[in-house]
């Protein structure tokens, strides 16, 4: 009984981490940059992840997408244990995450359709017909509908956040992680993209874990993580 | 319809990373093209003179070939005695032999009355010296003293005799001093060693070259019967002949020439370094042109990494881009190469043609270069830090 409650336990999770601790540099330089962080994000959930600058937020956002070699502690992401995961491992479950980055990292030679569809191109089972249309549903639910033959350098920045959003959910991920997507924007248009995200997000069953600084958009979330020093504090505090 | 195959199309990324900076794919190609027209010109220059110094060899009508054991080549051509021919007409299997004169006389342009060395036959126009249909009958004028047949192909610091022998006015003019007249015109074209050629009797010859040793001869041509293999007959030769005189097949003969310009001389060293010059040039410029395409993609390339992406795709995409660059830099280095072949045929004469074995070979190198320069390229690949990018 304990045995299946515990399988049910794990499988509506989506991230579990237990005492995940991190270090960068070796001997007299090695520093701890996360100590002993647990927590978990469920199905479907919208966690912001908050505090200062050089925290360990980003390293965090970084293992938990499979980017970095887990050190030490367990940390289990899409029923994946990735302390101690091969290279070939990681890669595989990369494709399963989708991510979104403070700078877009849009491919500057890509249209904004093309750029989606290279988030699409990651599903095997579809023509190249097939990988297109799914780009053009997805930059028509991010509100992009005239804007897929442009080049990056012809799209705002907010456009250009829409375009990432829609690569990231593209590829049908089962995880989102997005490192302040709306920095550069405006008030209203970062809660327009945060609002977005959250509802593309829950009709893809997708979980969001979000690093933001940005207080505009903290009514938004269902969780919120705040993180100082590498530790993380009140992971369990429900706000909605 | 179904088109399975579209299922395997993907997003053109090599082409679409190439050509979003129009200009540096100019330069890229303009690079290459460089290196290729380089490798085009060095190694025409090269198999010109190779084959230039054999147009004659390859004319000659002539199964074995005597030359003397002293002879490097066709520029330095030492005597043998003519008896040495007599004597292989002891054997079954050869049917005719035709003694032949060679050596480089002073020619007066008759225009500027300038002169210049000539490679000079010399022949009984009663043999036949060439694989030529119309030459027996050009040779018979040979038979009254003081004729010649100039190639019409020699360099044009000889004067204008073709223009004047086509419009019938008569030719005269002189060689080491004597005159002579020309009664016709042949066709075998200028070599690295002589800038133009004329055929002309034994006894003019003699009269032209008197210091030329009585019963001396320069080489032997023997015409075998049909039927006869020439390799078993040399080697006959070889052992019933003296030692002052070498037996060659036609081919032994073309080879001869050709391993001198190639062994014995910095000409085909030289050719073939200037060629691998123009490969490494490529080299270095590709290269540049990949590794700083991949230094200014990386944060896309990682980006595609943290997508999910397998190193080994970025890799064909490199590879791919070296690919298009090859092909790409080769059609304007072969449009290129055609037109200066064109020029240098033109104003030298020599024979520089684009044959299917330069075309390859080429492409090959051209491909080899870029797909190298990719592969160097590719090492930056690994730099690219999916975890950097956040």
């Amino acid at each position: 009984m304990r045995k299946a409650i515990n399988k049910k336990d794990k499988n509506s999770k989506t991230v579990s981490i237990n005492n995940l601790s991190h270090y960068y540099g070796i001997n007299e330089n090695k520093k701890k940059v996360l100590n002993n962080v647990n927590f978990f994000i469920e199905k479907g959930e919208l966690v912001l992840l908050k505090g200062p600058s050089g925290c360990g937020k980003t390293t965090l956002l970084t293992l938990i997408g499979a980017l970095r070699t887990c050190q030490s502690g367990d940390l289990m992401v899409l029923n994946n244990q990735l302390n101690g995961a091969s290279r070939k491992t990681r890669q595989k479950l990369r494709r399963n995450i989708g991510m979104i980055f403070q700078g877009h990292n849009l491919l500057r030679c890509l249209t904004a359709e093309q750029n989606v569809q290279m988030g699409a191109d990651l599903i095997t089972n579809l023509t190249y017909l097939q990988r297109r249309e799914v780009a053009r549903k997805w930059l028509s639910a991010v509100g992009l509908e005239g804007h897929h033959k442009k080049l990056p350098n012809g799209l705002s920045g907010g456009q250009k956040q829409r375009v990432a959003i829609a690569r990231a959910l593209s590829a049908n991920p089962k995880l989102l992680l997005a490192d302040e997507p709306t920095s550069a924007l405006d008030s209203v248009t970062g809660r327009e993209i945060v609002s977005l995200l959250r509802k593309l997000a829950k009709e893809q069953d997708c979980s969001v874990l979000m690093v933001t600084h940005d207080p505009r958009i903290s009514d938004m979330a269902d969780r919120i993580l705040n993180m100082e020093d590498g530790k993380i504090f009140n992971a369990l505090s429900e706000l909605r | 319809m179904n088109f399975s195959f579209i299922k395997f199309r993907k997003i053109p990324l090599a082409w679409l990373l190439l050509t979003r900076q129009p200009l540096r794919l100019i330069v890229a190609i303009a690079g290459i093209s460089f290196a290729g027209i380089l490798m085009f010109m060095q190694l025409g220059f090269r198999d010109g003179l190779f084959d230039t110094s054999v147009t004659i060899h390859k004319l000659l009508d002539a199964d074995l070939v005597l030359i003397s054991p002293r002879s490097k080549s066709s520029i330095s051509m030492s005597g043998f005695p003519k008896r040495r021919l007599i004597q292989t007409l002891a054997l079954e299997d050869v049917e005719k032999t035709a003694p032949v004169n060679l050596t480089y006389l002073l020619w007066r342009n008759p225009e500027n009355l300038k002169t210049r060395s000539i490679l000079t036959l010399g022949f009984n126009p009663s043999d036949s010296l060439l694989l030529d249909d119309g030459f027996s009958r050009k040779a018979d004028k040979l038979k009254n003293p003081g004729r010649v047949l100039f190639d019409k192909l020699s360099r044009p610091e000889f004067g204008p005799i073709e223009d004047w022998f086509l419009s019938e006015k008569k030719v005269e003019t002189e060689v080491a001093g004597k005159r002579v007249l020309v009664e016709g015109l042949v066709e075998l074209g200028p070599s690295f060693g002589a800038d133009g050629n004329l055929i002309t009797s034994r006894e003019t010859y003699l009269r032209l070259f008197p210091a030329n040793p009585k019963g001396s001869i320069e080489i032997g041509l023997v015409k075998l019967r049909s039927g006869s293999n020439p390799i078993l007959v040399s080697e006959i030769l070889k052992k019933s002949l003296p030692n002052d005189v070498r037996v060659l097949t036609k081919n032994q003969f073309i080879e001869f020439e050709k391993n001198y310009w190639k062994n014995s001389t910095a000409i085909g060293f030289i050719f073939s370094l200037g060629a691998l010059m123009g490969f490494v040039v490529g080299c270095v410029v590709v290269y540049q042109i990949l590794y700083s395409d991949v230094t200014d993609h990386l944060p896309e390339y990682a980006t595609l990494l943290a997508m999910g992406y397998r190193l080994k795709s970025l890799f064909y995409v490199v590879a791919r881009e070296g690919f298009l660059l090859a092909l790409f830099g080769y059609l304007p280095a072969y449009f290129s190469g055609q037109i200066l072949y064109s020029i240098v045929r033109n104003s030298t004469k020599l024979p520089i043609v684009m044959d299917a074995n330069k075309t390859v070979l080429i492409f090959i190198l051209i491909l080899v270069m870029c797909m190298g320069s990719a592969g160097i390229a590719m090492r930056k690949l690994v730099d690219a830090d999916p975890a950097e990018i956040f």
